[in-house]
């Protein structure tokens, strides 16, 4: 672990995330798909832990790590109940186009 | 020291029967809900009875003074409005006065409560009936017994409240109803006057107890007129209100809608009584001012003469014995406008025990003949109803002065009064003496019309009234009597602590007894008439009515006061509020503003709705431009861009 200390600085695991992040938030708007948007929040909740790891790191504070944790026991569970209404939600309309699933308009 | 007298008792007794058969009275036995209304009365009147007993005007002798109080006996119950250095207590004062009132109130009261129960037995609402007549006495005995002004407001509005539950008692019945608001819309007119009198005290004498004002105005002799004019005005409008007097007497007769024992309790015996009472409370306040005295003694002249004269021609037995009780309170003010308030107080007793006793009489009448209340139906109930009869003589004959029964001597006595009192005494003498002509040959009239002669109504089978209602009749004829007989010196001499004695003249005796002569000769008069155009010549009453068509016609029409009142005050109000209240200010600005600001939100909610779209990545595209600007916000060196922005955030974290 003493390498990334010496050899890389901080502010290249920030831009990493950054960019993950960014990356998620376009996916997220661009893509139709309901699973690809899905996925694109999985990988904005992965930039946010990486942030949270390297800060941890950083600044020699175990709350980051366990923080990075709990993010990830939430995401899963996240998951779980997310591909499960996904699936529901194929079953009843035979479609995952998100501009087709707008039952939530008033 | 000496044992309290329980004042509270004498309202709160009442005002617990109209809570029991008020809330549970519908579901008792019909006897559980009589034995609760007559109790409560009762109860009342045995206190009112017991503080008789302990109660003296002056030093009594030694033995008995430690039980004795000295009127005026006081009770406080602690503070009710305390703002500043005005303090109003809950405080019952029982003084020469009221102790007259009381026992007027819940003797009568107690009677009429007995005659209910006959006279309303098969009516439905019964327990209801009850609760509101018991509710009436709570009033009435706070009316009586508050030792300030405020307080008796609250049971002069309180006893307004129960007349207008109980003229509307046969609410199915639209006259009813009608004529229950009519009592409670004019009766708010003369409440305008008497809250603007209280508001009038307060302000110039910071004190709104009897006691303090008599003593404030006692220490400034020098003072009359000016304000106090003013506040006794609206004291009298008020008084004109309750008291059905001219220019706001019209509720009274269409009060009559009631059933009879409340006409007879309130419409006649007490409630109508409270101007009259009020004013001789007040009084220290009218004794300095001259102008109003001579305007109280000239409406009430007005009223007697004229409401005497609208009962010449009335047919239903009851609208005439509501505008005698008009014309009787009229005598009232007349003696209280000419400072002889005794004599007017003795008048409202010996008053309230004939016209009660003629109300509960042609309540009896009206009873036996099952609802028929015109005079031109009736007849010949002499033998049919003689209990009836004789006790309704003896109230007939009371009202039209005969002496030596109650009346003669309390009317005397404000007739004597009257003449007694400066210039315009000779003219409200003249006034009186004429407005007892007209009453003995209207109650003459009515005597005839219902007793004697044939029956008119020769199918209807009158059969005379349970004991019930005859018991009363004859206790209060009994009154009728005798309740004059301790003579107006005697009677007087008693109230005076309370209301300041009598206007005499000195060496007036042989003047007394001509102006009583005169008095006895005018009732006699009246019965000669009454007997020429009601029984020896049966014809004349028709021909005179022919003869003066537009003279009847105006007194049958009641003068046309109430349609006059109709034209001129109802029609514009009636018009205002439609127009003005109505169109342009309800539905024109209120409405207005209303549509306006629902119509702002509507257009808002319009546009705003458009971002609703249901579309998850226009949310989330939302979402994202938030998320971008916040960091903007963040990340630009605001204090660079804009030098001020430094201090607005340090004033902001408050530095």
């Amino acid at each position: 672990m003493s390498f990334l200390q010496q050899d890389v600085p901080l502010s290249w695991y920030l831009l990493l995330s950054a960019a993950l992040f960014s990356l998620g938030v376009v996916g997220f708007l661009i893509k139709r798909n309901l699973i690809t948007v899905f996925m694109s929040i999985e990988l904005m909740l992965t930039a946010v832990n990486l942030s949270f790891v390297t800060f941890a790191h950083q600044w020699h504070m175990v709350k980051g790590q366990i923080f990075v944790f709990f993010v990830m026991v939430v995401a899963a569970a996240e998951a779980a109940v997310g591909l499960a209404i996904i699936i529901a939600v194929f079953r009843a309309r035979a479609t995952l186009s998100v501009d087709r699933i707008d039952l939530m308009k008033l | 020291m000496n044992a309290p007298l329980h004042l509270w008792l004498i309202p709160l007794l009442p005002f617990a029967g109209f809570l029991l058969n008020g809330i549970l009275g519908r579901g008792l036995p019909k006897w559980i809900v009589t034995t609760i209304a007559i109790l409560a009365p009762l109860g009342s009147f045995l206190v009112v009875l017991y503080a008789c007993l302990f109660v003296r005007s002056g030093p009594t002798d030694p033995d008995l003074a430690p039980v004795i109080h000295l009127m005026p006996y006081s009770e406080n119950f602690g503070h009710w409005i305390n703002l500043g250095a005005l303090h109003i207590d809950f405080s019952f004062v029982l003084d020469q006065l009221s102790l007259v009132m009381l026992l007027v109130i819940t003797g009568v009261g107690f009677l009429i409560h007995i005659y209910s129960v006959g006279y309303m037995h098969d009516e439905p609402g019964y327990a209801r009936y009850f609760s509101f007549l018991n509710l009436f006495l709570f009033f009435m005995t706070v009316l009586v017994l508050a030792g300030n002004i405020l307080l008796m407001f609250v049971g002069w509005e309180g006893v307004g409240l129960a007349s207008y539950l109980l003229i509307g008692f046969y609410f199915q019945k639209n006259s009813a109803a009608a004529a229950g608001k009519k009592a409670f819309i004019v009766n708010r007119i003369g409440d305008f006057g008497f809250l603007i009198g209280i508001f009038l005290l307060l302000a110039n004498f910071g004190t709104l107890t009897f006691a303090e004002i008599a003593s404030n105005l006692a220490a400034n002799p020098a003072w009359q007129g000016g304000i106090l004019t003013v506040i006794c005005l609206c004291l009298l409008l008020g008084a004109t209100g309750k008291s059905a007097q001219l220019p706001l007497y019209i509720w009274l007769p269409d009060a009559m809608e009631g059933p009879t024992p409340v006409s007879a309790l309130i419409h006649a015996a007490t409630m109508v009584t409270a101007g009259v009472y009020m004013i001789a409370r007040t009084h220290v306040l009218f004794d300095h001012s001259p102008f109003a005295l001579d305007v109280v003694a000239i409406v009430g002249a007005a009223t007697a003469l004229f409401a005497a004269t609208i009962a010449l021609v009335q047919n239903d037995i009851k609208r005439v014995l509501a505008y005698s009780t008009i014309s009787q309170l009229g005598y009232m003010f007349l003696a209280c406008g000419v400072a002889a308030y005794s004599a007017g107080i003795f008048h409202l007793m010996t008053h309230a025990f004939f016209k009660a006793l003629l109300f509960l009489a042609a309540g009896s009448v009206i009873h036996s003949l099952g609802g028929q209340q015109d005079l031109r139906k009736m007849g010949g109930l002499r033998k049919k109803l003689p209990v009836t009869f004789w006790t309704m003589t003896v109230a007939v004959f009371a009202i039209a002065g005969f002496p030596p029964l109650a009346a003669f001597f309390s009317k005397d006595a404000i007739l004597y009064a009257a003449f007694l009192h400066g210039t315009i005494g000779k003219a409200l003498w003249f006034v009186g003496i004429l407005t007892a002509l007209l009453t003995s040959f209207y109650m003459f009239r009515l005597w005839y019309l219902t007793f004697m002669g044939e029956s008119r109504s020769p199918d209807v089978h009158a059969h005379e009234s349970p004991w019930s209602m005859l018991g009363p009749l004859v206790i209060l004829a009994l009154l009728s009597i005798g309740g004059g007989w301790i003579g107006i010196e005697r009677f007087g001499a008693f109230l005076a602590p309370s209301v300041g004695a009598l206007p005499t003249e000195t060496g007036a005796g042989h003047l007394e007894l001509i102006l009583t002569l005169i008095a006895v000769a005018v009732a006699l008069e009246g019965l000669l008439i009454a007997d020429k155009f009601y029984r020896r010549k049966k014809e004349i009453p028709a021909q005179r009515a022919a003869s003066f068509p537009a003279g009847y016609k105006l007194l049958s029409n009641k003068y046309y006061v109430d349609e006059f009142y109709d034209a001129f005050i109802v029609k514009p109000l009636f018009a205002v509020s439609k127009y003005v209240l109505g169109w342009v200010i309800d539905v024109g600005i209120l409405g207005g503003i209303a549509w306006l600001l629902a119509g702002i939100a509507t257009f808002a909610g319009a546009i705003l709705q458009r971002w609703q779209s249901g579309n998850l990545r226009s949310y989330a595209a939302w979402l994202a431009a938030g998320a971008a600007v916040l960091l903007l916000f963040v990340l630009i060196p605001w204090t660079s861009v804009w030098p001020d922005s430094l201090h607005l955030i340090q004033k902001a974290a408050g530095h």
